[in-house]
């Protein structure tokens, strides 16, 4: 018997131009095939890498000086059990950071792997390639940007009180998807206190290569970042398509939208 | 106060609210909210303690008050104190060893249902093994109606999730297909909007509705968007089958999804009143899960799962076709491998079913837990043993909207296979018709559904 007499076609294998959904796949047995079986723990495995390995400082950063600090969640264990510990700074990175203050600053980036090492080794370099120009030309007094490898979006809060800056700016590993393991967002936060919430933070995400465009992303933050600081305002209050309509050259509405669904919601 | 001396040092609890905590299961987010156990010897100690505390303390002590949380006065109020009385002498302890016996059949345990708390079906929970867990669950039928008939001995169904990244009505519709060429979609078949208002939730229930019209299929949509969108759309005449929301164990969870007891008896009666159902009119359509009281800051210091079993203490209320755990979608900070993810979808089963409530389940986690599709296999051929309701049917088990893992159409074909089960059976006779299934197996022949052109079903929906 021939190996593909073993395995059966669908004769709906044209709908899958229609999406990127693991659809017509075939059968052996009622089973799925060999090489998808084998194609989706490939995926897996790299999704599984991009949360559990460590992110390469090299990779991520190149020659952009940068600062390490530590959450307080010890390693990746830990920090996937306890977020609440993610979002707090350690001791000593307090005061290293305490010490870099002086009379404050405007900004404050946090990188951090979050949830995927993968998104920030590829997409924080050539984003902030294209995005420093820009904030030189908002003209915002900003400290290097701090790397927490076990942080998650409310370390950059923390960062930016021991900095003394008026804003927060985290650039982290979104969750990965099985189809989108390296994707990376951001997080904008005027005014950030200790206790501050989701609804006062501003989300760009998806930013990778398949996803956001570097350049597209970079205008978008830079168009917020400017708003917010002309309204002292940031989070629900303050429009993404509001912001890019008002900067310069801007036009609204060219972002994908937030996806949002019941699932996601819990 | 509750207390136990093991070894002559006397173990004491302030509450029923505390003893259940300790007495749990691991679970990474009973940690992370501060009320787990510290040791496995304080969980055993906890355990033996919840043993001799009898079922009629659970009246009197209510783990969340009274005068706090809605749910409490739902639990509290519609409590049948009659057909409570079978157990009511029985301690927590005694009442497993009662399930497990021959006298507790289907019809015993679906007379008790109505008699009792959630909080006792969650404390029983936390004594029993897997096979315990299994066992009992799988004397419990729990059948409803809409279109098709789901839960009958010897059934299992699925909903077909044809979720796309953009709600490309072409892309939604491929996947459609192929669910039902895998004969999936018994259960219903039910979207995740990426976009959630109501006009869009509208265009994809007019999408579904007219697939099913046009290829005659029994079964029921559903557009997993927010409960007061789905009354609007009914309002606005969209074709709404089943009327969906997440809901959880507290007020206070119950809150952050925007919905009161009110809001949801109102989605009850703006589905039951276009009395589209043939077989049925159960028309809700509910999802839960653990951690997501905590998750929303709402946990009143219980642990994840007896507030799992108050979500079905509050869903029954509500008559619905459909309910499940989405088990494994919140994060390992919630339940953190395979072990916790495969106990927890054994448990949220087991008192789903044991308190009367049609008992599904999202078998499923997410790339940051510790599980694969290995853990996957394993949780749905128990919950297939347990007499589970349904599962989800995803392409290839990867959903690609929501950047998770779950159960697949092949995954679904598999345990009806390997337990002899068959889909409901309007639609299995369905899958004969079309040629789809042949004598119970999937045959699916080219001619047994015609299938549309993309530029049709793009126009379907504008």
């Amino acid at each position: 018997m021939k190996p593909d007499d073993l395995v059966a076609e669908d004769f709906w294998a044209g709908l899958r131009t229609w999406t990127d959904a693991r659809i017509a796949l075939g059968r052996a047995g009622v089973s799925q095939r060999t090489r998808d079986v084998l194609a989706f723990q490939l995926d897996h495995a790299r999704a599984r890498d991009a949360v559990h390995q460590q992110p390469d400082r090299r990779a991520t950063f190149g020659d952009i000086e940068f600062l390490e600090v530590e959450s307080r969640a010890p390693d990746r264990a830990v920090f996937l059990q306890r977020p609440d510990l993610g979002r707090l700074l350690a001791r000593e990175s307090e005061a290293m950071l305490a010490a870099r203050a002086g009379n404050g600053f405007d900004v404050a980036f946090t990188v951090s792997a979050g949830l995927s090492s993968t998104a920030v080794e590829r997409n924080f370099a050539p984003f902030w390639r294209e995005f420093a120009p820009a904030l030189e030309g908002l003209g915002l007094s900003a400290a290097p940007p701090c790397f927490a490898e076990q942080g998650r979006v409310a370390l950059g809060d923390r960062v930016a009180l021991a900095l003394g800056a008026r804003m927060a700016v985290v650039l982290i590993g979104e969750r990965p998807g099985l189809s989108s393991p390296d994707s990376m967002g951001i997080y904008m936060t005027y005014g950030p206190k200790s206790d501050t919430t989701d609804e006062a933070r501003n989300c760009i995400s998806n930013i990778r290569p398949a996803g956001l465009g570097y350049a597209e992303a970079a205008r978008t933050l830079c168009a917020l970042m400017s708003e917010a600081f002309r309204r002292s305002v940031s989070g629900v209050d303050l429009k993404v398509d509001d912001a890019l309509a008002l900067a310069p050259g801007g036009e609204a509405g060219r972002l994908a939208g937030q996806a949002r669904s019941p699932k996601q919601a819990r | 106060m509750y207390a136990i001396t093991i070894d002559s040092v006397t173990q004491e609890y302030a509450d029923l609210r505390t003893l259940l905590a300790v007495a749990s299961a691991p679970k990474s987010g009973d940690e992370l909210a501060g009320i787990g156990a510290r040791s496995a010897r304080e969980r055993a100690v906890a355990q033996l303690c919840l043993a001799e505390v009898p079922l009629a303390a659970f009246l009197e002590d209510l783990v969340i008050s009274y005068e706090d949380d809605a749910v409490t006065r739902l639990i509290v109020d519609t409590l049948d104190r009659e057909a409570f009385k079978p157990v009511a002498g029985l301690t927590v302890g005694g009442f497993r060893d009662w399930l497990l016996s021959a006298e507790a059949d289907g019809d015993a345990l679906a007379a008790l249902a109505p008699g009792l708390m959630p909080e006792m079906a969650a404390a029983v929970s936390k004594l029993m093994r897997v096979q315990d867990l299994i066992h009992v669950a799988s004397k419990v039928r729990v059948v409803t109606q809409f279109r098709t008939t789901v839960g009958l001995p010897g059934t299992l169904a699925a909903r077909l999730q044809p979720n796309h990244p953009t709600d490309d009505p072409a892309g939604i519709v491929a996947s459609v297909f192929d669910g039902l060429m895998y004969g999936s979609g018994d259960a219903c078949i039910g979207i995740n909007p990426a976009t959630d208002s109501t006009a869009s939730a509208m265009r994809l229930m007019e999408l579904l509705d007219r697939l099913r019209r046009e290829y005659d299929i029994p079964t029921q949509s559903c557009v997993l968007t927010h409960v007061t969108n789905t009354i609007q759309a009914v309002e606005r005449g969209a074709p709404v089958d089943l009327v969906f929301q997440s809901i959880g164990g507290t007020e206070g969870v119950n809150k952050s999804f925007g919905v009161t007891l009110e809001v949801l008896r109102e989605g009850l009666e703006a589905g039951r009143s276009l009395k589209r159902g043939t077989v049925g009119d159960n028309v809700m359509y509910f999802e839960t899960g653990q951690g997501s009281a905590l998750s929303a800051g709402a946990h009143c210091g219980v642990d994840q799962q007896t507030l799992e079993a108050r979500a079905y203490g509050l869903a029954r209320r509500y008559e619905p076709f459909l309910l499940n755990s989405v088990v494994g979608f919140i994060g390992p900070e919630y339940l953190y491998d395979e072990k916790q993810i495969i106990r927890a979808g054994l448990e949220d089963h087991f008192c789903g079913k044991l308190l009367g409530v049609p008992m599904g389940m999202d078998v499923c986690y997410t790339n940051h837990a510790e599980a694969d599709q290995d853990s996957m296999d394993t949780l749905l051929t128990l919950l297939g043993v347990a007499g589970c309701n349904f599962i989800m049917g995803v392409p290839g088990a990867d959903d690609i909207m929501l950047n998770y893992q779950s159960t697949s159409f092949h995954d679904a074909l598999y345990v009806r296979r390997q337990l002899g089960l068959s889909p409901a059976p309007e639609f299995a006779a369905w899958l004969e018709r079309t040629g789809v299934f042949k004598d119970g197996q999937l045959k699916a022949p080219k001619h047994s559904l015609h299938i549309p052109d993309k530029e049709r079903f793009r126009g379907l929906s504008s």
